[in-house]
């Protein structure tokens, strides 16, 4: 089949990276491209030009693509030639000098032009440009800028926006004594509200620059070149030189004139496909559901689709709207800046703190939970944490301090700009924030490249999100999305609910037969564990158990340790045990010759280093069942003394301590499962911090809290509701855990499950029932809870051949 | 020189177990669409046993701290460590062959 063609009009930052993404998906054998560039070369980063402007940057620095990069992708490029004409019927484009190029397909990337405030004296009389006036949009710009800077003594820019910030920037370097000219009564703001823009403007004047607010500029003066700038107050100003950077326009003038949809931008549908399906538009110059761009986040994210349609390779591909948090340095200052500014809705919550001595300036806007907006000046730490939360409109915690502060977090925890390259960012694995730069360098773009490739994150995952943010950062901020991060595990190309569809409609109660039903008949080993967990969730009693799908512990029923030997830990519900128990628990210590004996951090007795082939008599010797001190299901449930004997006790927490294990005991989940009871406020079993918790109150009440921990991560877990008896606390904590089961990913702890989903929302479903769930939930946990067996009766009936056997004898 | 370790039902499906040859240990592995794959037993980052590792389709996970191998060449996905692996093979009577030229 001939290949079609291909024209792009616009070599900018938006063209060029949608012919990126074409050729990424095999688009160079179904199109033949033709690009059309104003200026007369490759396409250059354009964020940076006020880099070149100040000095900091040369102009070839800051090149993407240099000429020969479109040679070698067979493009043609008309560099330097402006289209003057779209011919629809024709399905033509004309150029300047009577150039015509016909096309199957145009994307229009015309991106966007400076906006010109209505202002005398802006030209000479003839029209032609006064010496001295500048836009700043351009390489051209900067080049004609620096030309005419030297030796002048003031610089003036109109329009204090980022854009009017950062030209101001360039022209410091001039010597020049520069001034910035803002209309309203604040800088920046589209980014800022007004009291972080009187902090920043005091910072700006505290590095030289003059900002004057409420200037409305009327005309700029001077014959000939510029002499100086009137206002409409009557007041003026004198300068040698004025930059306008009062904003930008959609650049759409020639979509116009050939009768697309246009209105503040060219109108696109979520495919990028204008009002004619011949003709796309990526960029600034694009309107997408109401709402124009100037930012180059969006503009990736449309550039994929586009190149995803075009190509057929993805035809789910759509662009539904940018959210988009920046994160900006104004001359040495730091701002991140996301949503709304001010609080706009009854009930929308402000939380804010300014530090001005130090020009420092934080606030949050909070709507129904979710953040809606924030401001941060100076201080930018929580910049990546607060644009996740933004982006991705997930539940902020309860602790709204916690948003604007690290408490108590290590003081190291600074930006990973500042973070020297020899930092240990992983603690388990030992990598340091160079080598996951280097493995970035060397080609892995996506956290799970580069956490499988640098061992990051791979020990016990409390650092997971701190690497991630390196390995962005290491990227620019370009991480190459993993598709398979969504994936319940690897190995399955689905996500939670889509794999539990699927396993339910085909009735697969394996991990072999979801693997061969789901997956191709390929076993990802480490993918496993996580599907017999899930199937074991779904099936309960009806789970056909595969032992090679468990973790060696689950295989043997024990914790291996660095040596090959196992710990074995005998149920010992609420830490109580008796005379009888601990003399059986010492012969056994004996007999075995068991070199440790300890304590465990859950009230139980562990002896460490029995041999592989010892375990089943052990447990036989021991007569006590399994404390599942292994794999990731209920562990344990600590208590207090309780009212039993404590002088302050409120409620029975000992016995309430040996219902939930005898309830929970084995219960298979996504990650482990620590309760406590607690006797009184106190605390002392450390309620507080558990998966589950429960707090005996005055009055016979007990307190719920879920979501807790203090491991690798420390995190108070949050209140649930107040009940009045132990059955109760019973009942909704399994209806907690099994929407937990259900619904969290594999591995993640409910102190991650909780703030994700929100404490409100998961109130809402366990305990006010707001899905009509609340049936299903504990009658799917009282199946689980009837389909327990005390795995250590394998001792006398084994589940495999061989299964405790470390070394099979030869028979030939 | 190929010897003769036993009969594959000695091994669960889709699980490993080790075997004493000599002053050698190998770790036999036998996956569930009737894949034979023999390497050393302990594991070359920490001596972690390899035969209770959670075997895949011709790649196996160390229990001790998750190293991934590749059970033909050996390499190791994560790491930049390598297992000594040798051919397996199933004899008419069911019985598992492994070629030791290469073992010590």
């Amino acid at each position: 089949m001939a290949k079609q063609k291909l024209v792009v009009i616009g070599n900018g930052m938006a063209g060029a990276r949608a012919v990126e993404e074409i050729l990424a998906r095999g688009g160079a054998d179904q199109f033949e491209i033709t690009m059309f560039g104003e200026e007369p070369y490759g396409n250059y980063n354009r964020i940076l030009l006020s880099d070149v402007l100040n000095g900091s940057h040369e102009a070839e620095d800051i090149f993407l693509n240099p000429l020969a990069w479109y040679e070698e992708h067979g493009i043609k490029l008309h560099a330097g030639v402006k289209v003057s004409k779209i011919l629809r019927h024709a399905q033509q484009v004309e150029a300047e000098g009577g150039l015509v190029e016909h096309y199957d397909r145009l994307i229009i990337a015309t991106g966007s032009v400076p906006f010109i405030p209505v202002m005398d004296g802006l030209t000479l009389p003839d029209g032609s440009d006064k010496p001295g006036v500048f836009v700043f949009r351009n390489l051209e710009d900067c080049r004609k800028i620096t030309a005419y800077a030297m030796g002048k003594k003031r610089g003036v820019v109109i329009g204090g926006g980022l854009l009017g910030l950062e030209a101001a920037r360039g022209l410091q370097n001039f010597s020049l004594d520069v001034h910035v000219i803002q209309r309203g009564n604040a800088i920046m703001g589209q980014q800022l509200d007004g009291p972080a823009a009187a902090i920043l403007k005091k910072t700006l004047e505290g590095l030289g620059i003059v900002v004057h607010t409420n200037k409305d500029t009327r005309a700029i003066r001077g014959h000939d070149h510029v002499t100086g700038l009137e206002f409409k107050d009557g007041t003026r100003l004198g300068c040698d030189l004025v930059v306008i950077a009062a904003g930008i326009k959609a650049n759409t003038g020639l979509a116009l004139r050939a009768g697309v949809a246009v209105e503040r931008g060219i109108v696109v549908d979520n495919h990028l496909c204008t009002d004619d399906p011949r003709i796309f538009a990526v960029g600034e110059c694009v309107q997408h559901r109401g709402q124009v761009y100037g930012l180059v986040a969006p503009l990736w994210e449309q550039a994929k689709v586009l190149a995803a349609r075009l190509t057929g390779t993805d035809t789910e591909a759509a662009y539904h709207g940018s959210k988009v948090a920046t994160k900006l340095k104004v001359m040495g200052v730091e701002v991140a800046s996301m949503g709304i500014t001010e609080a706009s809705e009854e009930g929308d919550e402000v939380v804010q703190f300014t530090e001005a001595k130090k020009g420092t300036y934080k606030k949050l806007i909070i709507r129904n939970g979710r953040l809606v907006g924030g401001i941060l000046l100076g201080d930018i730490r929580k910049a990546p944490y607060l644009s996740q939360a933004y982006e991705q409109n997930t539940p902020v915690p309860e602790e709204r301090l916690s948003l604007l502060f690290d408490i108590g977090a290590p003081s190291e925890e600074a930006s990973i700009d500042s973070m020297p390259s020899e930092m240990q960012v992983c603690n388990c694995n030992g990598v340091t924030k160079g080598a996951i730069l280097g493995c970035v360098k060397g080609g892995k773009r996506s956290s799970k490249a580069v956490m499988e490739s640098t061992r990051a994150g791979m020990g016990c995952g409390a650092c997971k999100v701190l690497v991630s943010q390196v390995i962005d950062w290491a990227c620019g901020g370009a991480t190459d999305e993993d598709p398979s991060a969504h994936f319940y595990v690897p190995g399955v190309p689905l996500t939670k609910p889509e794999l539990i569809e699927a396993i339910m409609a085909l009735g697969l109660k394996s991990v072999s037969s979801v693997f061969d039903a789901l997956a191709g008949g390929t076993e990802d080993p480490g993918s496993k564990p996580g599907l017999a967990s899930l199937l074991i969730t779904l099936w309960a009693d009806e789970y056909v158990d595969e032992r090679d799908a468990r973790f060696i512990n689950d295989r043997v029923h024990a914790n291996i340790q660095k040596d090959g030997t196992f710990t074995v830990i005998p149920q010992m519900p609420g830490g109580v045990t008796s005379a009888a128990d601990l003399r059986r628990i010492a012969d056994v210590a004996d007999k075995y010759h068991v070199p440790l004996l300890k304590l465990t951090g859950g009230q139980r007795i562990d002896l460490v280093g029995v041999k592989r082939e010892d375990l089943p008599n052990v447990w036989r010797d021991l007569g006590m069942p399994s404390g599942f001190a292994y794999g990731k299901r209920y562990r344990t449930c600590k208590s207090c003394i309780g009212t039993e004997y404590c002088r302050f006790g409120l409620g029975d927490s000992m016995g309430l301590a040996r219902k939930v294990e005898a309830r929970f005991q084995g219960l298979d989940a996504p990650g482990k499962l620590k309760l406590a009871t607690a006797g009184c406020p106190r605390n002392c079993s450390e309620a507080l911090v558990k998966d589950v918790g429960a707090v005996a109150v005055e009055g016979g009440k007990w307190e719920i809290y879920v979501g807790g921990a203090a491991g690798a991560h420390v995190r108070k877990g949050d209140l649930l509701c107040v009940v009045d008896s132990h059955e109760a606390v019973l009942k909704l904590s399994g209806r907690f855990l099994q929407y937990y089961r259900e619904n969290a990913r594999y591995l993640e702890r409910t102190y991650a499950f909780v703030p994700r989903v929100g404490i409100d929302k998961i109130r809402a479903v366990v305990v006010e029932d707001s899905e009509r769930i609340a049936e299903r939930l504990d009658q799917a946990m009282q199946r689980s809870v009837d389909a327990y067996f005390d795995p250590w009766q394998e001792a006398t009936t084994p589940a495999t051949v061989n299964q405790f056997a470390e070394l099979l004898p030869i028979v030939q | 020189m190929e010897v003769t370790l036993g009969p594959i039902s000695a091994i669960p499906e889709g699980e490993g177990r080790s075997f004493q040859v000599g002053a050698a240990q190998i770790a036999v592995f036998r996956g569930r669409n009737g894949g034979v794959f023999a390497t050393q037993a302990e594991c070359p980052h920490k001596r972690g046993p390899l035969a209770d590792g959670l075997l895949g389709s011709g790649t196996l996970i160390c229990p001790l701290h998750s190293l991934k191998f590749n059970l033909i060449t050996g390499q190791a996905e994560t790491g930049d460590c390598a297992l000594e692996t040798y051919p397996a093979r199933l004899n008419d009577a069911g019985l598992i062959m492994v070629d030791l030229r290469t073992a010590p």
